[in-house]
């Protein structure tokens, strides 16, 4: 049988996916490009990013003090080597983007504005008013399509990766309009699938945002990497968990508990609300704790006030914080404080990779949330992660060009007996199962609540434990899978089953890393071990997949260049 | 019994269907959902085999787009209290069906490519060179046509695109004119040839059904009308004779 063979197959057509088309297709225009997306690429879910992309272009900033906050703000388990070179870069990505059309907002001078953010000594997030995700995923989608070698196969679902002789050839794609599995060869392969947030119940992700690059690649033998680090938001609305972007508190919004007292004083007396993430979700916590939040129907919130703004700047830099509030909140944020929550947001885990997007299996590279290429350590500063997207969305597509250029074409052969068995096993487990009585959309809210509740923002070793517990239970169920749609068209509820199995998978090893370590850093708080312990857990959580058994866990030191650890404190 | 709304769902599935059909289900109504949360609430606990699109939930991805009551709307913010009589729920109008609530999306996505939808530069400038400098007057000149999200209830709204599917349709314009309108851009003469042709605005009649059903403010109609100006004022006319055209 023929399969198509590409040079530079994409899976994922977000930020990082599309960065790294266009990459692919400078370095060399002769190069066969194909995206594979399980949505249209618009739809992805940069487009829900909303504060701004953080590069130091202003004259009085510096790429060293970028890299600093970066370091400090991941509480030193960044790669400090990688941080250096992603804070040199990012200023280019900026203005590459600008020059492809992202509405940046402007200073007077016409230059591209930036804002305060939280962590960041200075003003350094570029902007376009507060739907900067949204600007650029467009634009670098409307963009991609000015380059006729960059072919998309939309809304097909990859279910997993071809490796032949320990390298990666290509995947396995559900076409959901077909209902059809296809084999799609490939020289090099990039993963740009995006983050997990939906392991959560309570998650500013989207629906899609179900991890399944970090599980494609774990189950073909590449490490994950500190999984355990999840960052919460400190400011979602508290029932439908929308992000309320760090904008608001970068133009000036205040953080109130329900004493009428900026809170923050007493957690981040010197940054107050521009303090990074972690930190502010825990104080809205602790207060919480305290007795001194709001109650509503879902739980304690606090408020978020940014009526001294004035109306104009409001509609100036937050207009879309205006239409969220009025359309999901039923408030005016001009006469109204914002209720809000920390709500699960980002994974600055991911799959491991090198600082060209290079995994350990040969062909196969990622980028974007999906990857963990060492910038975020365990707390990520808001902005760096829309940067990340640019940069090392760009770095992998170069990479991988360059790998194509040189790697002989994937043999037909073995393909096809790969692709027979990815295609039996699916129509085994999904259309031909009978007899399961567990509905999906069950397993899927207790994972998320009961990740919610035993790997958030705080962790015990006893509600970690009780979690390995209840994801064991959970894959029991799901092996008891009640199949209820099996048609092949537009099949949601099967393409809904492999997310859930992905989702299972990966809730495994975050739970399992967040046992393993035995310390707080960053957005990883142990009740049980409340200091940062440098001299054990200076080191990445490193988990590779093992069969039928729980993830295998070890510690990698992480690379220190310039800047030594100390107290973390603001 | 806890309150309800009853929700009626087209239902088709091309493998066992010959016709659509209005499955009726009846949902519990909470004061703060929106119509995506009952049809979630279908898929997760009354029918697993109904087929819609969604994502992002907050009015941005442009997924999940459906006529309402006959009207094109975002079922992300569509809220339940405003249909207490209860809803029908359709594919968005003018568009195949692939199944149930999922339309096909291909002949907007080729509209969309025609137009040119990126920065045309007779000479790049080097990213060294910094940024394109423009003032906010400058952003403003397209800003609300930069604000698409693609969602096609312009299209499903537009009465021309429901006659005829040649038309390019509000989006597509919005969007090129979203480029003709930056100071960046130098492609306005590449664009009219598609903008002027037969099934470009001039097919337009101006009813402006695309510019109200718009739920980000984009005003597809204005675009249109924008266009037919320049072009009867010789505007892009000029920009397509003049070798370095448009306004660098």
């Amino acid at each position: 049988m023929d399969f198509p063979v590409y040079d530079v197959l994409i899976v994922g057509g977000g930020g990082a996916g599309l960065r790294a088309a266009i990459a692919a297709a400078e370095t060399d225009p002769g190069l066969r490009i194909l995206i594979v997306s399980k949505v249209y690429p618009m739809r992805s879910h940069t487009v829900s990013a909303e504060g701004g992309a953080a590069a130091a272009l202003r004259p009085e900033d510096s790429w060293e003090t970028h890299a600093f906050d970066t370091i400090k703000g991941s509480d030193y388990l960044a790669d400090q080597f990688v941080v250096e070179t992603f804070v040199r870069e990012a200023p280019t990505e900026v203005v590459q983007l600008e020059h492809w059309g992202c509405p940046w907002s402007r200073d007077p001078d016409g230059k591209i504005s930036a804002r305060p953010f939280g962590g960041m000594t200075t003003w350094r997030t570029c902007f376009a008013a507060d739907k900067t995700g949204f600007h650029m995923l467009h634009t670098l989608f409307q963009t991609s399509l000015k380059y006729d070698r960059i072919e998309r196969l939309d809304e097909s679902f990859v279910t997993t990766l071809l490796v032949e002789d320990g390298r990666c050839v290509g995947v396995v794609a559900l076409n959901q309009r077909s209902g059809e599995m296809s084999a799609v060869r490939a020289k090099s392969v990039i993963l740009s699938t995006g983050g997990n947030g939906r392991i959560y119940a309570f998650s500013t992700n989207g629906q899609i945002c179900t991890g399944d690059g970090m599980a494609l690649a774990y189950r073909a033998g590449v490490a994950l990497k500190d999984m355990e680090m999840v960052q919460f938001h400190p400011t979602g609305l508290p029932s439908t968990g929308i992000l309320i972007t760090e904008a608001v508190r970068g133009e000036g919004g205040y953080l109130y508990n329900n004493k009428g007292e900026r809170f923050l004083k007493d957690y981040v007396p010197t940054k107050m609300e521009l303090g990074p993430r972690d930190i502010i979700s825990r104080a809205e916590v602790s207060e919480f704790e305290k007795g001194n939040g709001f109650k509503g129907e879902y739980g304690d919130y606090m408020h978020l006030d940014v009526r001294h703004l004035g109306e104009a700047t409001i509609d100036r830099k937050l207009p879309f914080m205006r239409e969220l509030c009025r359309d999901y909140v039923g408030i005016d944020i001009v006469t109204d404080p914002i209720p809000i929550r920390p709500v699960e947001h980002y994974m600055m885990g991911g799959v491991d990779v090198d600082i060209h997007g290079a995994t350990s299996l040969a062909g196969l590279y990622a980028c974007g949330e999906v990857a963990n290429v060492g910038i975020n350590g365990a707390n990520r500063l808001g902005s760096n992660s829309l940067s990340e997207c640019l940069v090392f969305g760009a770095a992998a597509g170069r990479a991988a060009a360059h790998r194509a250029l040189e790697a002989k074409a994937p043999t037909a052969n073995p393909v096809d007996a790969l692709l027979r068995d990815e295609t039996r096993r699916v129509e085994k487990k999904y259309r031909e199962a009978s007899g399961g009585t567990e509905k999906m959309a069950d397993i899927k809210a207790d994972l998320g609540r009961s990740m919610d509740s035993n790997v958030g923002v705080f962790r015990t070793e006893q509600g970690l434990k009780e979690q390995v517990k209840t994801i064991e239970k959970l894959r029991k169920r799901y092996a008891k899978l009640k199949i209820e749609d099996r048609s092949h068209v537009f099949n949601t509820a099967l393409t809904g089953a492999m997310e859930l199995d992905f989702m299972l998978e990966l809730a495994e090893v975050m739970t399992a890393s967040a046992l393993n370590r035995r310390e707080s850093r960053g957005a990883h708080a142990r009740r049980d071990f409340p200091e940062r312990d440098d001299e054990h857990f200076l080191a990445n959580t490193m988990a590779t997949y093992t069969t039928g058994g729980p993830p295998t866990l070890t510690f990698r030191p992480v690379r220190i260049t310039h800047w030594e650890p100390k107290a973390r404190s603001y | 019994m806890a309150e309800t709304v009853t929700i009626k769902v087209q239902r088709f599935n091309p493998e066992t269907d010959t016709e659509p059909r209005l499955q009726t289900y009846e949902v519990p109504y909470k004061e703060d959902w929106v119509l995506l949360d009952a049809i979630t609430y279908i898929k997760d606990h009354l029918d697993p085999t109904l087929s819609y699109r969604w994502s992002c939930r907050m009015g941005i991805c442009g997924s999940c787009g459906m006529n309402v009551n006959g009207y094109p709307r975002l079922t992300c913010s569509t809220h339940l209290r405003d249909f207490r009589a209860g809803m029908t729920v359709e594919p968005l109008a003018n568009f195949p069906v692939i199944r149930d609530l999922v339309i096909d999306i291909d002949d907007f996505m080729a509209k969309l490519k025609s137009v040119k939808p990126w920065i045309v530069r007779q000479l790049e400038q080097p990213l060294g060179a910094g940024e394109f400098l423009q003032s906010n007057n400058q952003v403003d000149n397209y800003r609300q046509f930069s604000q698409c999200i693609n969602c096609m209830l312009c299209y499903a709204a537009c009465p021309v695109y429901g006659m005829e599917n040649e038309f390019l349709g509000p989006a597509a314009i919005a969007l090129a004119r979203r480029y003709n309108n930056d100071s960046r851009d130098q492609g306005a003469a590449d664009r009219v040839k598609v903008l002027a042709a037969s099934d470009g605005i001039w097919d337009c009649s101006f009813v402006g059904e695309c510019s109200a059903a718009c739920p980000k403010g984009v005003d597809p109609a204005k675009a249109i009308q924008q266009t037919k100006f320049d072009t009867v004022n010789g505007f892009v006319m000029d920009a397509m004779l003049t070798p370095f055209g448009g306004r660098g």
